[in-house]
């Protein structure tokens, strides 16, 4: 069983968000960056759990981007990959990313590969899809649990208003979120055995962007709160109806 | 020509299509082209009907094995179904199957992707979309570079808009490849508004204390005909269960109305509601963080003040 697990760098949930350069370049100053966590909380973890019901399998990561992606990755490894592979490359076209990842994947042959449900800073949710169209593979999204059996994989996945199970034969593609597995801390073993795993940087193909940022805005502040007294509640409802026409 | 995925579920057409679709002829007006729509399988509801909400033609795949969905498959037929009817620009919704397959349409059609854009795009100089990054906490208007587009609109960004009309519906015939995903089960919540649908929600915090006091909340939520929802801390406690969950790791939703009870509101529980048109916070602590991101707020024992606002509301509708 062999599993790829994307890994993509995302500022901290909590980082403020500002632009530089007339608003066309994110602001990167005192930004903490983290793995995003569907790709760390969900995938990832689903993946080592699945590595310790079966010793044999081996998992490998894969990141999109230049040095400075390479503490998420170490960090991805002390949770429990086997090997990483950095594809040098920074590029906020999200078809340009698929097709490296596309072009690492056909030539490791992996019978899994998974991806979080979308990074929490472009929240395009498209790397998945994407995969799957490159490499014509079939691809279940959004799932919230995944058991597999020899060459079977039996996922469920959200739908509206509930949850679907479906089964399918590997190779496949698989975007996970919140139910596929708990979060985990690296332990010190974990640390110290990833500073000496390899990581295989490889430089990126040659594809053209479909798409380019043009500038970034910030939402409007809020006006501003209306406060109504507790025991008026009836003015809540007149507002709510008539001013925000929101019933 | 603008092409709208309209997406179905169980037969029935998703509401989330609906919006699709103004979207869609808003964008065909613009550019001075027709709207027309592609549909997958067979539903129950009237397909020219859907000239009202100003859909010109409906191209239907009436094959019954499309009523499952299936990625591969339904990315397989979108991009014939593209190609033969001469789409220049896909729409699709950006809910859970349009997330699914519309990338994968863009790459097959060589077609550059903005997912989950939030207006009609701007096409006085290029074709540049506004989308939400960062959870909602920003927007970046992106051009897409190649000829073909394909769109997919963030839920309750746009509305449903009437127009006078009918679609006219014609056959397509496309091969479909034979699906490799058994769907051995489905699960849904009897009775209950989807909460990724709803057009009001109502949800709750640590605020209450217990999983025994959420009946203020489904009786509000009752009368309003909403969905019901809550905070991180409270699905973790198995309070109530986990696709009730709204925050960034959770359900994010974007509905008419976002009504918090005895929810803080920590930055990783607005990033899932922040996209709400109208939000109103109801918190005993005047210092909560929600109450910045508000619309409404009253500060208040939720105990008290929820039966109030629920009367008070069936007053209303009565």
């Amino acid at each position: 069983m062999k599993l790829l697990v994307c890994i993509s760098k995302t500022p901290d949930t909590t980082s403020k968000i500002a632009f530089t350069e007339g608003n066309t370049k994110f602001d990167e100053n005192g930004v903490q960056w983290i793995i995003n966590p569907y790709d760390e909380w969900y995938s990832l973890v689903r993946a080592i759990e699945m590595k310790e019901q079966d010793p044999t399998a081996t998992i490998h990561l894969i990141t999109v981007g230049e040095a400075d992606a390479e503490p998420i990755i170490r960090k991805a490894l002390a949770l429990g990959g086997d090997e990483a592979i950095r594809v040098n490359l920074q590029s906020n076209d999200s078809f340009v990313v698929a097709s490296q990842i596309a072009a690492i994947a056909k030539e490791g042959a992996y019978d899994l590969i998974l991806t979080g449900k979308e990074t929490i800073d472009y929240n395009s949710a498209c790397i998945g899809s994407m995969l799957s169209g490159l490499l014509d593979l079939p691809f279940v999204s959004l799932a919230n649990k995944m058991q597999l059996n020899g060459n079977t994989a039996s996922i469920q996945r959200e739908i509206e208003g509930g949850e679907e199970t479906c089964e399918l034969t590997l190779p496949a593609i698989v975007s996970c979120q919140k139910g596929m597995a708990e979060q985990r801390i690296p332990n010190m073993r974990g640390i110290m055995a990833a500073r000496t795993k390899p990581l295989k940087v490889v430089e990126p193909i040659a594809v053209q962007a479909t798409t380019s940022i043009q500038a970034y805005d910030l939402p409007p502040a809020k006006s501003g709160v209306k406060l109504v007294a507790a025991d008026n509640v009836e003015e809540l409802v007149r507002l709510l109806k008539e001013e925000a026409k929101a019933f | 020509m603008v092409l709208i995925y309209i997406d179905q579920a169980d037969q029935q057409i998703k509401k989330s299509s609906l919006e699709a679709i103004s979207y869609g002829a808003a964008l065909a007006k613009q550019l001075g082209v027709s709207a027309e729509g592609i549909m997958l399988g067979t539903v129950t509801d009237d397909l020219s009907s859907l000239g009202k909400y100003g859909l010109q033609k409906l191209h239907h795949v009436a094959d019954t094995s499309l009523n499952h969905f299936d990625t591969k498959v339904f990315t397989h037929v979108l991009t014939d179904a593209a190609k033969a009817t001469g789409a220049t620009v896909l729409v699709f919704a950006h809910n859970l199957n349009g997330k699914a397959i519309a990338p994968a349409v863009a790459v097959k059609l060589q077609a550059g992707i903005v997912t989950g854009a939030n207006s009609l795009p701007n096409t006085s100089n290029g074709f540049t979309v506004t989308k939400t990054v960062f959870s909602g906490k920003a927007f970046a208007q992106i051009n897409i570079d190649t000829p073909i587009k394909v769109i997919s609109i963030n839920q309750n960004c746009f509305g449903v808009q009437m127009h006078d009309g009918l679609a006219t519906v014609e056959a397509l015939s496309i091969s479909i490849p034979s699906s490799s995903i058994k769907i051995t089960s489905t699960h849904k919540v009897e009775g209950d508004v989807p909460l990724t649908e709803a057009n009001i929600v109502v949800s709750g915090g640590r605020g209450l204390k217990g999983p025994e006091n959420w009946g203020i909340i489904e009786d509000l939520a009752k009368v309003l005909g909403a969905a019901t929802a809550c905070s991180r801390p409270v699905s973790d406690s198995d309070w109530r269960p986990h696709h009730e969950h709204v925050g960034q790791t959770g359900v994010q939703v974007a509905p008419n109305l976002y009504i918090a009870v005895g929810i803080s509101g920590a930055i990783q529980h607005l990033a899932g509601v922040n996209r709400s048109k109208t939000i109103v916070v109801i918190n005993k602590d005047p210092e909560a963080p929600f109450f910045k991101a508000a619309d409404y707020g009253i500060v208040g024992d939720a105990f008290e003040i929820l039966p109030v606002l629920t009367a008070a509301i069936q007053k209303t509708k009565a």
